[in-house]
């Protein structure tokens, strides 16, 4: 049963993409900022959870909370010191800015922790039916990632908070009008995206190796997740999320990892030119 | 009438300085050693690019981040021909026409984005042409790359060949943008920079004038690709189709001053300058100090050195930054 194995692999790969990807769609479509930082911030989140698993003893699945907060404190400054002074300026100034800060980031993590690659290897054992093989972490991690999601998912829909940042995200004019401060809902949006970063971190550290150089390549997944499913909704991350897990997986085994990959950023193109408001998402409201 | 006389005056003050520069890159082979030579071939081959850039990133307002893919492009091009014992020239001339077909078709299909999604999708072009030239192995040597042959005459023969092509490339895009600045092409672009929709309107052809300002921001970067793949006779796709690349030509004519005529050259000769004299000394943190160099771009210089005296002014005459 090699194609249940497969598509199994594909939710796995797409619950993490959800969760890689939902912080840099809600940033883009609340802020209106393409975020080239988020690839480091997740990755930045893996090594704090990797620090606090060799130095505190503390196991990823605990250390999830502390980390998502100390990466929450982190978005939330940079965007209401920094990248709020120039949330107004045209796309190519705050993309190229988060290039600039990206840089910085990244020169920070390889001095600090160098580029060899590191992992948190928990070694869980593994689920066995008939032919089907999940390790036990993957499938850990899979949940976790999905719980995440839905978390977003709630606040976003039920709390007071997340329905400031839904009505920012339609109408800034308006939701100032109503009372609601506008700059700090970003930076607080901004927050929960380097949350979100950090959590898929935690994550990641624990089902692959990871460097300072992984952060390029998420950020590419994020963008291809974002396109597909569509900007700034929790349910277009996920859908976009596990389109992508789906192509890297039953591309991957048909074509090889790599033309995985290229499927992936022709499927983009492909969306962003038909159906630019993505597979779930609503015409006018990107 | 006396600021257009100001503006004539600028103009004029600008080119001879664009000229004495000129004067001074040729003669560098004499003034300097091959080290001179080199930062000079480098610094040209950026005002290639950053002038390039300009068209549709400065007067249109695209952001575009496909400057890597053209550059890729036209390198691998020529690198291709050039193995399969294509003359050096006309590969150089293949390549450039090849990229500019190759922008042309590009352009059909994502000019029709704006704004984020543009940039984007200008993006993905840059990423699948990298994946493509990584894997199609029997064509582009796939990851081990492509060597080129060397030209003959020792290395510093060879220096000063690709540092007359550089400038001699470099002064052509130059020219072009001069003509272009002077258009109707360079009006209608800065319509379309200003408001597309408006533009659309009132009768200009936006979609030709964008393709045109895409084919041209994209044509010249092939040349220079291909006359670097002939130089440093060695490619492979992680260098010629770089992300930083992509980002830094941008950053240069940021720099300088987006949409005018004299900043791409202005901010690639101080971005490189800089990047030569200061940060070859710091290799551990060099992308650390590039990022910084962007994040005070951003703050302190909006508009660019250019714009730097006109700010001054108004500073001094008390009122508010604009």
């Amino acid at each position: 049963m090699i194609d249940t194995q497969v598509l199994l692999n594909g939710i796995v790969l797409g619950a993490l993409y959800a969760c890689i990807a939902v912080g840099f769609s809600l940033v883009w479509g609340v802020l209106n900022i393409i975020n080239l930082l988020h690839g480091s911030l997740i990755v930045l989140g893996a090594y704090l959870a990797q620090m606090a698993f060799t130095h505190l003893g503390l196991h990823p699945f605990l250390s999830l909370l502390p980390v998502a907060a100390v990466m929450f404190a982190f978005g939330y400054l940079l965007q209401l010191l920094v990248l709020n002074r120039i949330i107004a300026e045209q796309v190519l100034v705050t993309l190229v800015l988060t290039f600039g800060l990206d840089l910085l980031l990244y020169n920070a993590m390889v001095l600090s922790f160098t580029a060899t690659p590191r992992r948190i290897l928990l070694d869980l054992g593994r689920i066995e039916f008939s032919d089907i093989v999940l390790p036990v972490d993957r499938l850990a991690v899979m949940l976790l990632a999905l719980l995440l999601t839905g978390v977003l998912y709630a606040l976003l829909r039920g709390s007071r908070l997340g329905r400031a940042i839904v009505a920012v995200r339609m109408d800034r004019d308006t939701a100032t009008l109503m009372g609601i401060r506008v700059p700090r809902v970003y930076a607080i949006t901004f927050g929960i995206g380097a949350l979100m970063a950090g959590a898929a971190g935690s994550l990641i550290a624990i089902v692959f190796p990871f460097s300072p150089g992984l952060g390029e390549t998420l950020l590419g997944k994020a963008f291809v997740v974002c396109v597909l499913g569509g900007l700034g909704t929790v349910l277009g991350a996920l859908a976009g999320g596990v389109a992508l897990g789906m192509i890297d997986s039953v591309f991957g085994i048909w074509l090889g990892p790599q033309n995985a990959t290229i499927i992936g950023f022709a499927a983009l193109l492909l969306v962003l030119l038909v159906r630019p408001a993505g597979l779930v998402g609503r015409v006018g409201y990107e | 009438m006396q600021g257009e006389a100001a503006g004539e005056n600028k103009q004029v003050f600008g080119l001879a300085l664009a000229a004495a520069a000129v004067c001074l890159v040729a003669a560098m082979p004499l003034l300097g050693g091959n080290y001179a030579v080199r930062v000079s071939t480098t610094i040209c081959m950026f005002v290639t690019m950053g002038l390039s850039w300009n068209f549709i990133g400065g007067y249109a307002g695209y952001p575009s981040f496909a400057t890597a893919a053209f550059f890729g492009f036209g390198a691998y091009a020529g690198a291709i021909l050039q193995t399969r014992g294509v003359p050096m020239l006309a590969a150089w001339v293949a390549a450039t026409v090849s990229t500019a077909l190759f922008s042309c078709m590009l352009g059909f299909a994502i000019l029709r984005l704006r704004g984020h999604y543009f940039a984007v999708g200008s993006f993905a072009v840059l990423e699948l042409v990298k994946l493509v030239a990584s894997n199609w192995a029997g064509l582009t040597g796939g990851g081990s790359g492509l060597n080129l042959p060397i030209v003959p005459g020792g290395p510093e023969f060879a220096g000063r060949v690709f540092l007359y092509s550089m400038l001699g490339l470099a002064i052509l895009t130059f020219v072009v943008a001069i003509l272009v600045d002077r258009s109707r092409l360079g009006f209608g672009l800065r319509c379309i920079r200003q408001n597309e929709s408006a533009a659309n309107m009132l009768g200009v052809d936006v979609d030709r004038l964008k393709i045109a300002a895409f084919v041209l921001s994209a044509m010249f970067v092939g040349t220079s690709g291909a006359i670097y793949a002939s130089w440093v006779s060695y490619i492979d796709p992680t260098d010629m189709f770089s992300v930083l690349m992509t980002i830094k030509v941008p950053v240069m004519v940021m720099l300088g001053g987006a949409g005018t005529l004299f900043g791409p050259i202005v901010g690639v000769v101080v971005f490189q300058l800089l990047e030569e004299k200061i940060w070859s000394s710091f290799l551990e943190v060099h992308s650390g100090v590039l990022g910084l160099v962007i994040v005070l771009l951003v703050f302190l210089l909006p508009g660019g050195l250019l714009r730097l005296p006109a700010r001054l002014r108004l500073v001094r005459g008390g009122q508010a930054v604009a």
